[in-house]
């Protein structure tokens, strides 16, 4: 197998992805797959009331049914006595409301659970549940996050006296990395060479909406308990498992088999996780619960839902001086596993690519009766770029600057990396200009604010908008300082094995779990090039808490700019290992080696060993020198020193209707800088992605609820998701400043696109039509909100009977009310 | 999900199916292409004790000419009107109107007997069969009765069909050589109409000489703008005589308001699809 | 429970099931065809797409009772004798999956796409697959991934064109 030739790298290289096989062919091992003998399923019994309390529960119809095995309510199994885990206490003072498993006394959301039936197919378990008779009383919901703040409201949580879950506050005169933004509010109120924007953003409700509903099954009947779960964090869940229910943490076994889509939302210990768990121990069988979409909209945890008070203090020829945050977080009606820390991670972010000489940021989490809120893709820090590249422009337009000229006025310029910014952290690398300057090109920025000019000019009824988010994100979560510095309930480490085969194989156990992103090729070519196998010769395993016995997961863009790092030490140990072997098996001396495309040679000569042979080698262990181990397999840990910084400058141009409201995507560049690319084509594809969810945060998407607690957007009907003829093609580019914090100068790119490009959107709608009055448009900036805004900048009220209903019409908004008995067809 | 249980029963004729809802009572349903009953089943939005499945009854299916009219098997699929030579050379309307149901899978399973019968007041169908005054044959114990669309469509989800009967057949006058468009307005591609409007007008040497205007989902059943008709008849096609015309588009209307829309911005886009809706009829 | 006969994949099957299975249930629990996924209730995901008679349908949307006597091609009837269908291989090709669960059905609602329009505009492309739901890819490659299968599934270009549309006649084997 030695030869002489190097091969060529892997890593720059567009490889086709090993994943896809089996994913195109159907022979995938999705956790809804799995069929047990002596399976049982079972169907969650849940609250149609926000706020109730549990008055008592008939089961006993449902137990009649045939093919029901059993019937619990949450004190049955003793459901309502476990405490869901946060592992994220934010603050000493957090207030923390117990978290059952299934409500015992009062359920806080519509959609919680309240009793489960067990059955032999998932079919009669639903039929029986729907005969479990609940008594509930009903509670006032708590619906509005500010409501919520005052005295006297309705507490969702009477036991914890308040529906403030806590207040995190960081302030740059404290923290002595700058000055005090109440001094630079002050001074900037009386100076007249300075003024004062101030904006009111909301983020709306998200839900992550994975194209896989969640699933899990418990197989309670081997050595260890064996969960399969549709989830992003089999290692954390294992852990937590133990840790919230009492378990021996060596008699639990996690399985996450191929995981379709998370997006943050399978970032969680579900209730439901532990309910299949509860259930498959009382009755020593084999049980499955697989959501329904509906379900999955109802109950699995939402994202984002901010309300954002920002105020910037400005020089008049466009300095900042001062960026004071004030935040409101619903939590929901629960704490999730990183619920509450999910804003702060935003702390960090509001500041931008920008020089901000003082900086507060204060955000207070309150409780809603409504599912609670969680990771979803970019966590913290979509809110904070929405927030901060919305108010750049907002500040622009007062000064009366070109936007993009602002930006620069501000920004850190690439001579001034490594930079350490107003909220602590250092950033390595990064050109903003370069990314802006090619992004411009490729848009031809000047030419379509020529077009602008042309179509407003004429007063077309389609009227053109450019918006801009120049962007950076923290990501590669995290360095576990830093977390224990936030409070954190764990490390931000991540590991790798590698084993090498007798054949010359290897496989390397990873600790990070993808869900689409392509770990084992993106890994396979990190090792190839590592250890100079071939690119087939790898296998990538993961997922499985047997083999991959100790890791952190996937989020956060973490993968690769800390469990890819893990993977490169992992091999240097193992070709440190192999050295002295090869020195041996070359009679050579180990400081006579040298290692390069998966051979050792000694200096000068073209005597040499190959990583594969000597793993051949120490299988058969027939000699191999004293006092050394047989054994060239190792296991790295890697714990990141900083985080990563991708940046990138997006551009978008939309066509506003002005006499429908209606927004059309028109064009859209981005050029990301996510340090150095292992794969373009997997790098290429996260972007895209990443700018669907962005743009359908922009345009399309709204978790809302009406004034009972009742989602209104249940169903993949009601809650409205882009298809393919919603959107359009993307121009993307990348520019590279490696990354210092890192031996393979990566960065991280899972999140960006969805982070860059939710203000682009939005400010390029408002750039279509602010000439016509309009000053700000909530998201999604829907037709029938572009229209508002364009009649009430207008001066025409509108007669305002929009109801926060669904639809009468529209397929199934009210088909159970008026669907007509007989006749039709 | 899964839909709770019920019995099943695949008539082959008419008669059968008619004797069948005799038998099954006032908790039987017809199934046509279930693109709207399934999803609604699976939801257990409704729980009928027998389904009364159309798809076996071959004389349901297909397109055929008959005289001054062209008459549309119940149970023709979506998929099926839409590339009918005949519709499109007589009814162009319901084809264009067609094309945007939903989407291709849908379409291939949907039926136009099927939506109209559901009569969904964001559904596309209903504007511009009441648009082109379609004719709606029903059966029952009794025998046929043939139902103008005008009386058709009576509330939100009520049709004409009493209680053990079913749709056969939907009648066309002919519009050969009428231009025709059906201008939706959705959210994203995905979602049901917000406002729709159906137009098919008839253009002689620059003037419009007769036009048909039904509106979606500005009331509980689909509506007719006669006002816009009127007002266009005898116009020369000009963009400022359509707008000018549409601007009665809303009258008589009764929108919903939801999450969606106001009342007022229903009105509003019906004008100003209406408009369009013409325009681009007119070609 | 009614009696059915269909034939999926080329095989023949015979089956009891109760009138409510939906055929994507039939496919997945009875005949242990998991290839074919449930994303959604209410028909907007397009995740379980198969062909029905040559059709692309919703396979949680049409009855196992409906397809009595008919033919159903899933994602797992498309590979032959070890050769992808092109419109697979495609996908692979330009890296059209990520999390792949959508998959399967943006497969089979493509390969129906070409067969009603062999030369497909990018637009038609997005409108032939708006009834199928991606959160991963943003459709962009799945879009360049169907015009690369549409002209290498031209008619000349190759046989396997008619794989599309019609299951394997008389046994699969």
């Amino acid at each position: 197998m030695t030869t002489t030739e190097q091969p060529a790298p892997e890593i720059g290289r567009d490889r086709r992805r090993k994943e896809d096989r089996r994913l195109i062919t159907g022979r995938t091992r999705w956790t809804d797959n799995q069929a047990l003998t002596g399976l049982l399923h079972i169907s969650v019994v849940r609250s149609p009331f926000a706020h109730a309390n549990i008055k008592g529960i008939d089961t006993s119809a449902a137990k009649q049914v045939p093919g029901v095995v059993a019937v619990y309510s949450a004190a049955d199994i003793g459901a309502d006595q476990v405490q869901l885990p946060c592992a994220w206490p934010i603050t000493k003072d957090m207030k923390s409301p117990q978290r059952p498993a299934l409500a015992g006394s009062r359920v806080n959301f519509a959609g919680e659970g309240v009793a489960v039936v067990v059955a032999r197919s998932a079919a009669i378990a639903k039929d029986a549940a729907e005969l479990v008779e609940v008594d509930y009383e009903e509670l006032e919901p708590v619906l509005d996050m500010e409501e919520a703040l005052k005295d006297g409201a309705t507490l969702v949580h009477p036991e914890i006296g308040t529906n403030a879950n806590a207040q995190w506050v960081f302030d740059s005169g404290e923290a002595g990395s700058g000055g005090s933004v109440a001094e630079a509010l002050k001074k900037a109120e009386s100076d007249d060479d300075q003024i004062i924007v101030r904006r009111r953003f909301r983020q709306q409700r998200l839900v992550p909406v994975f194209m896989e509903p969640r699933s899990t099954v418990v197989d309670p009947n081997s050595e260890q308990l064996t969960m399969w779960s549709s989830t992003q964090v089999p290692h954390i869940l294992k852990t937590m498992l133990a840790l919230t229910l009492g378990l021996p943490e060596h008699k639990i076994r996690v399985i996450a088999p191929d995981v379709g889509g998370g997006f943050g939302g399978k970032i969680a210990v579900a209730p439901e996780e532990v309910l299949t768990l509860l259930v498959a121990r009382k009755l020593g069988k084999p049980v499955k619960w697989t959501e329904t979409r509906s379900e999955s909209l109802l109950t699995a945890h939402h994202g984002r839902d901010q309300v954002q008070e920002l105020a910037m203090s400005v020089t008049k020829d466009g300095q900042i001086t001062g960026l004071d945050v004030k935040l409101i977080a619903d939590m929901g009606a629960y704490l999730g596993l990183v619920g509450p820390g999910v804003p702060i991670l935003g702390a960090f972010m509001f500041n931008a690519i920008y020089k901000i000489p003082a900086y507060r940021f204060d955000c207070t989490n309150v409780f809603t009766t409504k599912t609670l809120t969680d990771a979803y893709r970019g966590a913290g820090r979509p809110e904070a770029t929405f927030g901060i590249e919305r108010l750049m422009d907002e500040a622009a337009l007062e000064l009366g600057m070109e936007p993009l000229e602002f930006r620069e006025k501000n920004w850190i310029k690439h001579e001034e990396f490594p930079y350490t910014t107003v909220s602590t952290l250092t950033y390595d690398t990064g050109n903003y200009e370069a990314a802006t300057e090619q992004a411009k090109q490729m848009f031809d920025y000047d030419g379509l604010r020529r077009e602008q000019a042309e179509r407003r000019r004429r007063g077309d009824v389609k009227q053109l908008g450019i918006g801009i988010s120049t962007f950076t994100e923290m990501c590669g979560l995290a360095p576990s300082r830093v977390l224990g510095s936030l409070d954190y309930g764990a490390g931000g480490w991540e590991t790798a094995s590698i084993r090498m085969q007798p054949t010359g194989k290897a496989e390397v156990v990873v600790g990070v779990s993808p869900h689409g992103q392509g770990h084992e090729t993106a890994f396979s070519q990190i090792v190839a090039d590592q250890l100079g196998v071939p690119f087939d010769d790898v296998e990538i395993l993961h997922g499985d808490t047997q083999s991959s016995y100790k890791g952190l997961d996937t989020y956060g863009s973490r993968s690769l700019a800390v469990g890819g790092i893990a993977v490169v030490k992992a091999a240097e140990k193992v070709i440190e290992k192999a050295k002295p072997i090869a020195a041996h098996m070359l009679e050579a001396s180990e400081g006579d080696l040298e290692f390069s495309g998966g051979k050792f040679t000694v200096k000068g000569t073209d005597k040499g060993v190959g990583i594969q042979d000597i793993a051949l080698a120490v299988f058969a262990a027939h000699d191999y020198p004293e006092g050394i181990e047989p054994d060239i397999d190792a296991h790295a840990t890697f714990d990141p020193e900083n985080f990563s910084f991708p940046h990138g400058t997006h551009l978008c141009a939309v066509e506003v209707d002005t006499e429908t409201g209606f927004v059309e995507m028109y064009k859209y560049v981005c050029v990301d800088d996510v340090g150095n690319v292992i794969n373009p084509l997997i790098v290429e594809g996260q972007v895209h992605g990443g700018l669907a969810q962005g743009i359908a945060q922009a345009l399309y998407e709204e978790a809302a609820y009406d004034d009972q607690g009742t989602l209104l957007s249940g169903t993949l009907v009601d809650y409205t998701l882009p298809s393919a003829a919603d959107l359009i093609h993307f121009d993307t580019a990348n520019t590279t400043t490696a990354s210092t914090t890192n031996p393979l100068g990566v960065k991280g790119v899972g999140e960006a696109g969805t982070i860059a490009s939710t203000p682009a959107v939005v400010n390029s709608v408002l750039d279509a039509i602010r000439h016509l009055g309009v000053k700000d448009i909530d998201m999604p900036t829907t037709p029938y909100r572009v229209w508002t805004a364009i009649q009430s900048a207008s001066g025409h009220a509108g007669r305002g009977d929009e109801a926060n209903v669904a639809s009468p019409g529209a397929g199934l908004g009210s088909t159970a009310r008026d669907m007509p008995e007989g006749g039709n067809l | 999900m899964i839909p709770a249980q019920f019995d099943y029963v695949r008539p082959t004729t008419v008669e059968e199916a008619v004797q069948a809802l005799r038998d099954g009572g006032d908790d039987a349903k017809l199934l046509a292409g279930g693109q709207s009953l399934l999803p609604v089943l699976r939801l257990r939005m409704a729980d009928p004790s027998l389904i009364i499945d159309l798809g076996g009854i071959a004389e349901l299916k297909g397109v055929r000419e008959d005289g001054d009219s062209v008459v549309v098997g119940a149970m023709t699929s979506h998929y099926d009107v839409a590339r009918d030579d005949t519709l499109r050379q007589h009814v162009a309307l319901i084809q264009e109107a067609t094309k945007t149901v939903a989407d291709p899978q849908v379409r291939h399973r949907g039926t136009l007997g099927g939506a109209l019968a559901h009569a969904d007041p964001a559904g596309d169908l209903a504007a511009p069969a009441l648009a082109l005054d379609a004719q709606f044959v029903i059966a029952g114990p009794n025998g046929t009765r043939t139902v103008a669309a005008a009386d058709f469509f009576e509330d939100y989800f009520t049709t004409a069909i009493g209680e053990g009967e079913l749709l056969t057949e939907i009648r066309f006058p002919k519009y050969t050589g009428w231009g025709a468009r059906y201008e939706k307005f959705n959210r994203v591609a995905q979602a049901w109409s917000i406002v729709a409007v159906a137009a098919t007008v008839k253009v002689d040497g620059g003037s419009i000489t007769d036009a048909r205007i039904g509106l979606t989902n500005m009331a509980g059943t689909p509506v007719r703008a006669r006002g816009v008709e009127a007002a266009l008849v005898g116009q020369s096609a000009t963009e400022e005589n359509v707008r000018q015309a549409a601007q009665a588009a809303a009258e008589g209307t009764s929108p919903t308001a939801d999450a969606d829309a106001g009342s007022d911005y229903r009105e509003h886009l019906a004008r100003v699809l209406t408009g369009r809706a013409v325009l681009a009829a007119v070609g | 429970m009614a009696r059915i006969r269909t034939t999926v994949d080329g095989l023949v099957y015979e089956d009891d099931v109760e009138p409510r299975m939906l055929l994507v249930q039939y496919l997945r629990e009875r005949l242990g065809k998991t290839g074919t996924v449930i994303g959604c209730d209410t028909s907007n995901c397009g995740a379980c797409t198969v062909h029905l008679d040559g059709l692309s349908v919703k396979s949680c949307s049409v009855l196992a009772v409906q397809a009595n006597g008919a033919e159903v091609l899933t994602i797992e009837g498309l590979e032959r004798d070890g050769q992808l269908h092109p419109m697979q291989q495609a996908f692979h090709d330009n890296h059209a999956l990520q999390c792949g669960y959508c998959t399967p059905g943006m497969i089979m609602q493509s390969i129906d796409l070409l067969g009603d329009n062999p030369d497909p505009s990018e637009q038609e492309i997005r409108e032939g697959i708006e009834g199928n739901l991606c959160r991963c890819t943003g459709y962009q490659n799945i879009v360049r991934a169907v015009q690369d299968a549409s002209s290498k599934m031209k008619p000349g270009a190759s046989a396997t064109q008619q794989s599309s549309a019609q299951p394997v006649a008389g046994g699969g084997a």
